[in-house]
């Protein structure tokens, strides 16, 4: 997780079934990004386990630091990308390689559930991405290996 | 810029049993390998080196860093181990890698770089290599244990490598952040230009198969 404020750019790269989460303030131009890599905290199974690494604690936990960092919370807005199906598998694992539409599903709920208003995404498919957020412009770049850059 | 200050703990394990570990985990990538290795040059007719395998605790971002960057393309064959053994295995190879190795299976003008992505006939011919040299290392491994180790039907992908390589590291990362990593190299030098052509496999065993092979080799 990390938190930037303007000029600096916020990125992470080669995201497959992971989400990209961008919370931002575009008046104060204060933003955060957190890399969520699983649906829910109750799939941990230590105690001490990485907040950032769920949606549902990860979510809270870049909530809390942009806060933290002096963005209002009703000027927050979101968007996200990631949560690609790099591999169809048939097999009893299957559950898990459908881990990115359901990434997807458990940041969208968190997000409604904290009220932050969801502006634009860029999700599923089968293709890994390299995100980078700007929070000056408020845009988020999307580069995949096979097509050009888009700007969500 | 603030970052998550979080920071998991490597394993509980003592130094000097992780070496002894390591060792035989790097013993079981060399077995692996070297039998794969084999089947490769039986496939291409040619002759096929494989190098000294690194065995290696690393967090996933590490891991990401020693396959090239997690924004590399690359492409890849991906299986996962089933039975008694459970974990991720990966066989990849750079594009320009790829594209060479193909064009001796398939011969296809038409097969670049740039259009190996869609390239249905040379997608399905690195599959069909990939789950050959791997059946070869699982076969190898699974003897080399003791243990019953199942491949899944392989798949093929050509992308960013963090994306494919974090497909076989979900299952790891319910219980840590660190994963068990072996890498061995193979490598093959054209007669004609000389150019080497290199392949990795990233064998990943899940934590609690790890335990359950070095019980079998009697390192606990």
């Amino acid at each position: 997780m990390n938190i930037v404020q303007v000029p600096q750019f916020i990125r992470t790269s080669g995201l497959g079934s992971c989400v990209g989460v961008v919370l931002y303030d575009a008046t104060s131009k204060i933003a955060g990004m957190v890399h969520v890599m699983l649906p829910t905290s109750n799939l941990a199974r230590t105690s001490d386990f990485n907040p950032c690494k769920y949606a549902d604690t990860g979510v809270d936990h870049l909530l809390r630091a942009v806060i933290n960092s002096g963005a209002s919370l009703p000027k927050l807005r979101a968007k996200i990308a990631g949560g690609a199906q790099m591999f169809q598998f048939s097999s009893s694992s299957s559950e898990m390689m459908r881990i990115g539409p359901r990434n997807v599903e458990a940041v969208r709920e968190r997000l409604e559930s904290h009220h932050i208003p969801l502006i634009s995404e860029d999700c599923g498919g089968n293709s890994g991405r390299t995100i980078e957020f700007n929070p000056d412009s408020g845009k988020l770049m999307i580069k995949t290996v096979n097509k050009s850059i888009t700007y969500i | 810029m603030k970052s998550c200050n979080w920071n998991p703990s490597m394993t509980d394990m003592h130094h000097q049993d992780k070496q002894v570990e390591l060792d035989l985990l790097k013993e079981l990538g060399n077995i692996g390998a070297g039998n794969a290795a084999t089947a490769l040059s039986q496939l291409l007719n040619k002759d096929i080196y494989m190098n000294v395998p690194k065995a290696k605790i690393v967090s996933f971002n590490e891991m990401m860093e020693l396959a090239g960057g997690p924004e590399r393309p690359v492409a890849a064959v991906f299986l996962t181990m089933e039975g008694e053994i459970a974990g991720s295995l990966f066989f990849v190879l750079s594009l320009e890698d790829a594209t060479r190795l193909i064009q001796q299976l398939v011969e296809d003008a038409s097969l670049n770089k740039e259009s190996l992505p869609q390239h249905e006939m040379a997608l399905s011919a690195l599959q069909e290599l990939g789950n050959i040299v791997s059946a070869h290392y699982l076969t190898a491994l699974s003897e080399a244990i003791g243990l019953l180790v199942t491949p899944s039907v392989p798949q093929v992908s050509v992308d960013m490598v963090g994306a494919i390589v974090m497909a076989g590291l979900l299952e790891i990362s319910h219980v840590s952040d660190n994963a068990i990593f072996i890498d061995t190299e193979l490598s093959q030098t054209s007669d004609v230009t000389a150019e080497k052509i290199k392949g990795h496999f990233f064998l990943i065993p899940f934590p609690d198969s790890f335990d359950k092979i070095l019980t079998e080799l009697g390192a606990k």
